[in-house]
């Protein structure tokens, strides 16, 4: 178990990754505070209101109403990452409820796990999780490239082509880079990475061999929950981004 | 009576609560090379791109040919009105990939054909459109805009990256498409440019058309000195 000085000594390493940032320039030193402050907030939260959802006694509409919780915040969390794309929220929202509503139908209705609060509040929360950092990635890539490849996709509007057509190239470039690093994740599993859910398995005392196979259902779903969501939240992007005279909305680089 | 190519009524552009045409009426012929001359900012980029419906005017209407160009599918539009940029703006791949970019369907024979159009070796068509001088990757955007079939060619500061021996072809190019029926609006800041295509001639300033008509009307080079103050003399 880790107590509270492990935790904070756990922050030391954070301080060093502050200074590099800061050292570089990079702007990024105040969202890694406020990054954790706000973690260290929502996992106290989480983990008090987490107790009596998961409870077996408890209804499982409760689990229910937390996964719809999770995909309204991973939404909103997707949508302030890219304000300049204008009605991106519902992009997100539809997005993060078709992972979710694939995801966690393929794993309870293939059996993979049984569907008990226990079980359905941490595995939507790892799959939501990891598509709403793909969807991130992917909605930001996308306008950036639509601002910064803008000669290019102009020259092809010009020819007559779709927006979609124009911007295929940069669209692809940037959902490539929204998707191959959960593609890295799973084709690194075991040897490089030595995941979650599967070290919390072991760690509670469960055999590695069903350790294993719970890390390797989980991934599955959450590659195809990643790429899902990278796809879906590009192209609604670009759609957001499409006049109706079919140009691209003028954006700012960063 | 011939309909004018465009006739503008009241265009109006603003980005930003900055307006960059203001209120604009021009009609421009269906023929020859129309030059829009203006100093850098004056509108003239922006004017061409509402031509080509890349951009939208935030009031007034732009009639091609008589019909409203709100009335038109602007995919259709633009490639019946073909519009280069001042970079040359190849994709990626090679020369024949560039010219099917829009027409899959191009043989080899017509592909030799776009290019020898534009004054390019046909034996450039495997060549990667990255490696090609920048004077011959604008003759190749070129060559692919007139791929589409287009009836009219815009060119926004064409040769403004190019050197003056491509310049001098780019000019030729235009000329030449003029000739053969294709009317051609030619965007520069260059007088001197100016001076060697225009027949007609639009003169921009600080977002409002200030004379238009032909190039050798003795107007002209008063309204030219007035837009391009420290440009030498007509």
């Amino acid at each position: 178990m880790v107590g509270w000085g492990a935790l904070g000594a756990s922050l030391l390493f954070v301080l060093v990754a502050v200074a590099l940032t800061g050292r570089e320039h990079l702007g990024l030193g105040r969202p890694i505070l406020v990054a954790l402050v706000r973690s260290l907030v929502q996992m106290a939260v989480v983990g008090l209101a987490l107790v009596p959802i998961v409870d077996p006694d408890t209804p499982l509409v409760w689990s229910w109403l937390w996964v719809v919780g999770i995909v309204g915040f991973a939404s909103v969390t997707v949508a302030r990452r890219a304000p300049e794309v204008p009605g991106l929220l519902w992009v997100a929202t539809g997005a993060m409820a078709l992972v979710a509503a694939t995801g966690v139908g393929t794993i309870y209705g293939l059996g993979i796990f049984p569907l008990e609060g226990r079980t359905l509040v941490p595995v939507a929360g790892m799959v939501i999780g990891n598509s709403m950092k793909a969807a991130v990635v992917g909605a930001t890539r996308v306008a950036e490239a639509l601002a910064d490849q803008r000669a290019e996709v102009e020259a092809g509007l010009a020819l007559g082509m779709t927006p979609r057509m124009a911007s295929r190239r940069v669209v692809r470039s940037a959902l490539r880079t929204a998707i191959s690093p959960q593609i890295e994740q799973t084709a690194g599993l075991g040897v490089v990475f030595l995941p979650g859910a599967m070290t919390g398995l072991i760690l509670a005392g469960a055999s590695p061999a069903d350790a294993v196979r719970t890390q390797l259902a989980l991934m599955y779903v959450i590659l195809a929950g990643v790429v899902i969501a990278a796809t879906a939240t590009g192209l609604g992007t670009l759609a957001r981004l499409t006049t109706p005279a079919q140009t691209i909305l003028p954006l700012d680089r960063r | 009576m011939v309909p004018p190519l465009f006739a503008l009524e009241g265009v109006s552009v603003s980005r930003r609560g900055t307006n960059v045409l203001c209120d604009v009426d021009l009609t421009i012929v269906d023929a020859g090379i129309t030059v829009l001359v203006g100093a850098s900012g004056a509108g003239k980029s922006t004017l061409l791109r509402c031509l080509n419906r890349l951009e939208c005017p935030d009031a007034g209407t732009i009639r091609f040919r008589d019909d409203p160009l709100d009335d038109l599918d602007p995919l259709d539009h633009r490639r019946r009105v073909a519009m280069v940029f001042q970079g040359p703006t190849p994709f990626p791949g090679t020369v024949v990939d560039n010219l099917r970019a829009v027409t899959p369907d191009l043989t080899d024979d017509d592909a030799c054909r776009a290019l020898h159009q534009v004054g390019l070796d046909p034996t450039l068509l495997e060549r990667s459109a990255d490696a090609l001088s920048g004077g011959e990757a604008q003759r190749l955007v070129l060559a692919r805009a007139l791929t589409t079939g287009p009836e009219v060619l815009l060119a926004d500061e064409a040769t403004s990256s190019l050197d003056a021996t491509a310049t001098h072809r780019m000019e030729e190019l235009a000329r030449s498409l003029a000739d053969d029926g294709m009317p051609v609006l030619w965007v520069t800041h260059d007088l001197a440019q100016a001076q060697r295509l225009a027949d007609q001639l639009v003169v921009t300033r600080a977002g409002a058309v200030t004379w238009s008509g032909p190039a050798a009307d003795p107007g002209a080079e008063g309204a030219v000195r007035n837009a391009l103050r420290d440009g030498a003399p007509w």
